[in-house]
């Protein structure tokens, strides 16, 4: 390789895990520490650990393996088809160093910010049709608004960065690879809404976001860029549960995370009962892109009703699994085939093939095969029983029988159901102890009855939104696989 | 002092009703002398629509709601016993009998059980979902009263009865899910839980067997469910029963 002048080696959790500590130590004893700079996600994660080699002509090349033996092609699809606004500075900037987020323009928008009136604020995310990513997709402008109408001087903004759909870890990428992106865009609402207290709800399993976190606020702090915005951590127990609004807010509190019946929502009676906006991860890491290119030019891309990019995080049975930012309205297929290189070839040579792509973690559904052309929006994804949800997309193939991916994520909210509504409790048991049966191929037609109905009633009485969306991965597959179902009743012909 | 509150007016299965404006759907429903079964609401104390048998239908409200914790507007039309929600209420109570031990037969409450009532009431004699059989344990560790797990419904009543109207917190709910238990203290024998006062009103809030007094044999218990807001009542608008 020729030389480059300079390395940047991505430093995130799954590079970490794959070794990036010895790729690192290697780079730095070939070209010193003043040429390798740690990064954050370099996006094809499934490669890892990644290291990208910038030269003196522009040309960047990416390698992959703790030797940088694996020469990766930067203008392969998953790469050129990525539209990077949330992590525009992810994988380019130091995480851990203040000045170099500044030197890229960190903060700029929250400087122009402060001249606008809050209102002006607010009025330019409405325009920019900018939805909530962490997955229900409440506008985000219309929730500013309602804060910002609420009375009072005391108000908290919260930041939701309790990911914890199995595939999921965009916010992961953001909190690891560009933490003040986050802060700034908490600044920038807080300004909009009148708030002058932040919090950010971390899950414990993400040790280095925390770590990342704890330090840009403490830099941010020092420098004063935050100009008096006060943002504290706060550190999950391993809820799941916890991502839901009012549980977070509970856990915020110190009492159980347990959620609670809205109205009221967050926006009137929050933390403390104070007006709170709380925002995922993604959406906040949107906002300064938006304050400082417009709403309409976010607006500009996506669909008439999803507007703007999308982090997903792709996993499964694909052969380039990693991290993509995608203009929403996307196609499946584009993400999958063509970005994500489709299935990878079975160990005897056949080619493999796309059975499914669940989106939307426990609470979403499968897409299956024939449906590959759907755009990836809110309605679209919503029409065919699934959800856009926070990110996780999950490629399935033959090898995976649906009623089995059904039971896991049903065990799955069995699990991590907080055990105060009825349904969510005692109903996911149930559920699970009939996927069982057909797992096991020992149901009956009974038992495809019962599992039907009770689902309709855990969806349809369920307290929060664990409970109501736990039935989804059943519905969706009973939707689109009921063969499987019916042919996992004893008796019926294999 | 008597406020006097704007008024809405609303329809209840077809039957029009006026009640204060910051009244709940449920209070709407009892004043229109209609009735919808309840589990974890106890007048007196927070609701906190957990047992989801109050669910109601609105109309042109896409989702069910509780009627404990929904407040009512001008112009609702609820209804309370469509064909969905008496299917789904008769899950609920299955559930509840599927997912504890509950044995008519020789419980403390026998005649005297809320669960029991709900279950008669929604015309459940058996459950169609295989009754679980958790291993629990009872908690008799108090010098006046015992805790039956096996016959607890997970409803909450004493843990906000202790910490709203005794004011000693003694309860709380420990784990998740379907490993919910009620706690004492910090997951202590109750005997141990130096806060507990021996009041007993936990014992008067619960609905079931599952809160007894030790001196009760099967289908001797007497609960108590207005003490909630009886006490509530003589704390904030000191009214007293003797009064």
């Amino acid at each position: 390789m020729k030389a480059a002048i300079s390395w940047r080696c991505c430093d995130a959790t799954s590079c970490r895990a794959a070794g990036a500590a010895a790729l690192r130590q290697r780079l730095v004893a070939q070209h010193g520490v003043e040429r390798v700079k740690s990064v954050g996600c370099l996006r094809l994660c499934g490669q890892g650990p990644l290291a990208a080699a910038d030269h003196e002509d522009g040309r960047v090349e990416l390698f992959g393996g703790v030797a940088a033996e694996r020469q990766l092609d930067p203008e392969h699809p998953f790469f050129t088809l990525q539209r990077s606004v949330v992590l525009e500075r992810c994988g380019l900037v130091d995480p851990g160093c203040l000045d170099d987020a500044l030197a890229q323009g960190a903060y700029t928008a929250l400087a122009a910010c402060r001249q606008l009136a809050p209102k002006a604020v607010v009025e330019e995310l409405e325009r920019s049709g900018l939805r909530g990513r962490g997955g229900a997709g409440y506008p985000t402008g219309r929730k500013w608004q309602l804060v910002a109408a609420q009375p009072g001087s005391s108000k908290v903004v919260v930041c939701n960065a309790d990911e914890g759909d199995p595939g999921a870890f965009m916010d992961r990428a953001v909190l690891e690879g560009d933490p003040h992106r986050l802060l700034e865009g908490m600044a920038i609402a807080a300004h909009a809404v009148g708030a002058s207290e932040g919090f950010i709800y971390v899950r414990a399993e993400y040790p280095l976001a925390i770590e990342r976190l704890r330090r840009a606020i403490a830099a941010a702090e020092t420098r004063g860029v935050l100009a008096g915005f006060a943002i504290q951590l706060r550190i999950g127990a391993g809820a799941y549960v916890c991502g839901e609004e009012t549980a977070l807010l509970h856990s915020i509190e110190g009492g159980r995370g347990t959620p609670r019946p809205r109205p009221p929502y967050p926006a009137v009676s929050g933390l403390w009962g104070l007006p709170t906006l709380i925002n995922n991860v993604e959406t906040f890491a949107a906002v300064p892109a938006i304050l400082r290119q417009g709403g309409a030019w976010y607006g500009a891309m996506g669909t008439a009703t999803s507007k703007g990019t999308k982090v997903f995080a792709l996993s499964g049975a694909i052969t380039h699994t990693g991290l993509i930012e995608v203009e929403m309205g996307t196609s499946l297929r584009t993400i999958v085939e063509t970005m994500g290189g489709g299935v990878p070839a079975n160990p005897n040579g056949s080619l493999g093939v796309v059975k499914a792509v669940q989106t939307g973690g426990p609470s979403g559904g499968c897409v299956p095969a024939a449906l590959l052309d759907t755009p990836v929006d809110y309605e679209s994804l919503q029409a065919l029983g699934s959800i856009m949800g926070s990110g996780g997309m999950v490629v399935i193939d033959e090898s995976l029988a649906m009623p089995e991916l059904a039971r896991y994520f049903m065990g799955f909210c069995a699990a991590e159901s907080c055990g105060k509504c009825l349904p969510c409790r005692a109903g996911t048991v149930q559920l699970e102890q009939l996927l069982d049966r057909f797992v096991e191929r020992r149901a009956t037609g009974a038992d495809l009855v019962q599992l039907e109905q009770l689902c309709g009633m855990v969806k349809a009485t369920s307290l929060c939104g664990l409970g109501q969306s736990a039935p989804n991965p059943v519905l969706s597959t009973l939707r689109f696989f009921r063969a499987e179902y019916e042919a996992a009743i004893a008796g019926a012909a294999p | 002092m008597t406020q006097v509150l704007p008024s809405v007016s609303l329809q209840i299965n077809g039957q029009p009703c006026t009640v204060a404006a910051d009244a709940t759907v449920l209070q709407a429903i009892r004043s229109a002398g209609l009735h919808v079964p309840t589990l974890c609401h106890l007048d007196g104390l927070t609701p906190v629509g957990a047992c989801r048998l109050c669910l109601v239908a609105l109309e042109g409200h896409p989702k069910l709601e509780p009627a404990c914790v929904t407040t009512v507007a001008e112009g609702m039309v609820v209804h309370t016993h469509t064909p969905e929600l008496e299917g789904y209420r008769r899950m609920a109570v299955e559930l509840f009998f599927a997912e504890g031990n509950h044995v008519c037969a020789f419980c403390v409450a026998n005649g005297a059980c809320e669960l029991q009532d709900v279950a008669v009431e929604v015309g459940m004699d058996h459950s169609r979902f295989p009754y679980q059989y958790p291993h629990r344990h009872v908690d008799a560790s108090h010098a006046l009263f015992g805790l039956d797990h096996h016959r607890c419904i997970l409803c909450t009543r004493c843990v906000r009865m202790c910490d709203e109207i005794e004011g000693a917190h003694v309860w709380d709910v420990g784990y998740r899910g379907s490993a919910c238990s009620i706690i004492a203290g910090l997951d202590q024998p109750w005997g141990e839980v130096e806060a507990c006062t021996s009041c007993g009103k936990c014992v008067d809030a619960c609905p079931t067997g599952a809160l007894f007094r030790k001196q009760d044999a099967t289908a001797e218990k007497q609960p108590h469910p207005e003490r909630a807001q009886q006490l509530a009542a003589a704390r904030t608008d000191h009214r007293w029963r003797n009064q």
